[in-house]
């Protein structure tokens, strides 16, 4: 690894000033899980490194707001798997942050860290993605909030301007009963990076929304207007009409883990099984909400 | 830059030490070189393989993927720090009794991520045995009797 300045700050404020005095040559340390390893390899090789984890305003939890969740920039996904509240509303992120790596890694990665790495397949971002989690920025002209969905920009980009950081990410809480999931496909069990990631989420008023990593430059999202999909009893063969339509939306490329073509037959399949546990749990949802007779 | 050095203060294994370090070094590389810590690994170096692993503030994490300088106030513990004088951990125990090392280059990693899960779960199932220790990988593929390991030293505690 090349040496470079690392910088310990303990207020946002100076965060940004050193942000906006480095620009390109600064890189921001939360976990490291990425970075570091991004370094090593001499990937990238920061002239200085700005260490969050001591920054008074970041906060490392779970916090109910009104009508939200909010996870603080610094919060790990160890912590988050293990919130009641995060299993209650949003459980497909915790499946999608239960296979981030390694027991040691989720000790340490924060979900920011794994948005703002920006990687096509991060298994996280389609959960969010469904769940149209917001991100909260700060920067030198203050704060702003970007959707999920128009965070991403290409592999490793983000919306992220010169100066800016993510300060924590918002989940709005679901106003009416629902279902989702989320699946992967690997090579092999254990700790692997995803082929294809797939979340489903299900909801009577608006329908069924899918959204898939490593199928295009980022991760994904895709709203299904046709309501016959919460059908648990539709035909098969007009089901699997609706989702190649879904399919369509990627774009995936071959690379080592698997073939462009493979992985087109294979969203699919995972579209499938995402909406099949997300329709049980609709159902389960639906069941115990209505009153007892 | 090259002689940037940083003063950091971490617990090892209950010991108070105060060291320079330079930013680029790792934990594990710091714990190996400087304080004569031997007993965790690398291998990979890139958060795959669990060799390194440690626990730091109660939390199991691979020390190839800190910088020293982060780890500045934490308690750590190492392989080293599990006996007590010359008694070994029931872990370490149960890992000799169910013949679970080999080589034994990924040991030091499979019984701290082990006391991390027995520490979390006393009684884990087989398979959330094999989901904690997913982190680690060994070589000589012994997986099936480190597992055991893991288990016997379970059910040993359980009868203690
Ligand atoms: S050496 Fe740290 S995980 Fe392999
Ligand atoms: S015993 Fe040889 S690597 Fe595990």
């Amino acid at each position: 690894m090349n040496a470079f300045l690392y910088f310990r700050p303990q207020s946002l404020d100076e965060v940004i000033t050193l942000l906006v005095r480095y620009g390109r040559e600064a890189r921001l340390l939360a976990g490291g899980t990425d970075l570091l390893v991004q370094m090593r390899h001499d990937l990238i090789a920061p002239q200085v490194v700005i260490d969050l984890k001591r920054v008074a305003e970041l906060r490392a939890d779970v916090q109910l707001l009104d009508g939200a969740l909010r996870i603080g920039a610094l919060t790990v996904l160890s912590d988050l798997i293990e919130d009641a509240r995060v299993q209650q509303y949003f459980p497909a992120l915790v499946e999608a942050a239960s296979v981030v790596g390694s027991v040691q890694i989720r000790n340490r990665a924060t979900l920011s860290g794994n948005i703002c790495n920006a990687s096509p397949a991060a298994d996280t971002a389609p959960a969010l993605l469904i769940y149209d989690a917001q991100v909260n920025l700060i920067g030198p002209d203050g704060r702003r909030t970007v959707a999920l969905r128009r965070f991403f920009l290409g592999p490793r980009k983000t919306v992220l301007q010169q100066g800016e950081l993510v300060e924590a990410i918002d989940l709005p809480l679901p106003r009416e009963a629902s279902g989702a999931a989320f699946t992967r496909l690997t090579r092999r069990r254990g700790v692997d990076l995803a082929t294809v990631n797939a979340a489903c989420l299900a909801r009577r008023s608006d329908g069924v929304l899918f959204a898939f990593g490593a199928v295009a430059p980022t991760p994904i999202l895709v709203p299904v207007s046709d309501n016959r999909l919460l059908v648990t009893s539709l035909d098969a063969a007009i089901r699997r009409a609706i989702l190649d339509e879904v399919a369509a939306h990627t774009s995936p490329i071959s690379d080592v883990r698997a073939s462009r073509e493979y992985r087109l037959a294979m969203v699919k399949v995972m579209a499938k099984r995402a909406l099949e546990v997300a329709l049980q749990r609709l159902t389960a949802a639906e069941a115990q909400l209505s009153p007892v007779a | 830059m090259e002689k940037n050095l940083i003063p950091i203060s971490i617990t090892v294994n209950g010991r108070r030490v105060e060291l320079e370090v330079q930013p680029q070094h790792t934990l594990l590389k710091v714990l190996q070189n400087q304080l004569d810590l031997i007993g965790s690994k690398e291998c990979c170096g890139e958060g795959e393989c669990g060799a390194c692993t440690i626990l730091a503030n109660g939390r199991a994490i691979n020390s190839c993927l800190v910088l020293a300088v982060e780890a500045d106030g934490w308690e750590i513990v190492t392989i080293e720090g599990l006996a007590e004088d010359e008694r070994l951990d029931p872990l370490q125990e149960a890992f000799l009794k169910a013949g679970a090392v080999q080589c034994g280059y990924c040991i030091p990693g499979m019984v701290m991520s082990a006391k991390y899960l027995l520490m979390k779960n006393p009684h884990p199932s087989e398979d959330e045995v094999r989901q904690g220790l997913a982190g680690n990988l060994c070589r000589c593929a012994g997986y099936n009797r480190i597992i055991a390991a893991v288990q016997l030293a379970a059910s040993e505690k359980e009868a203690a």
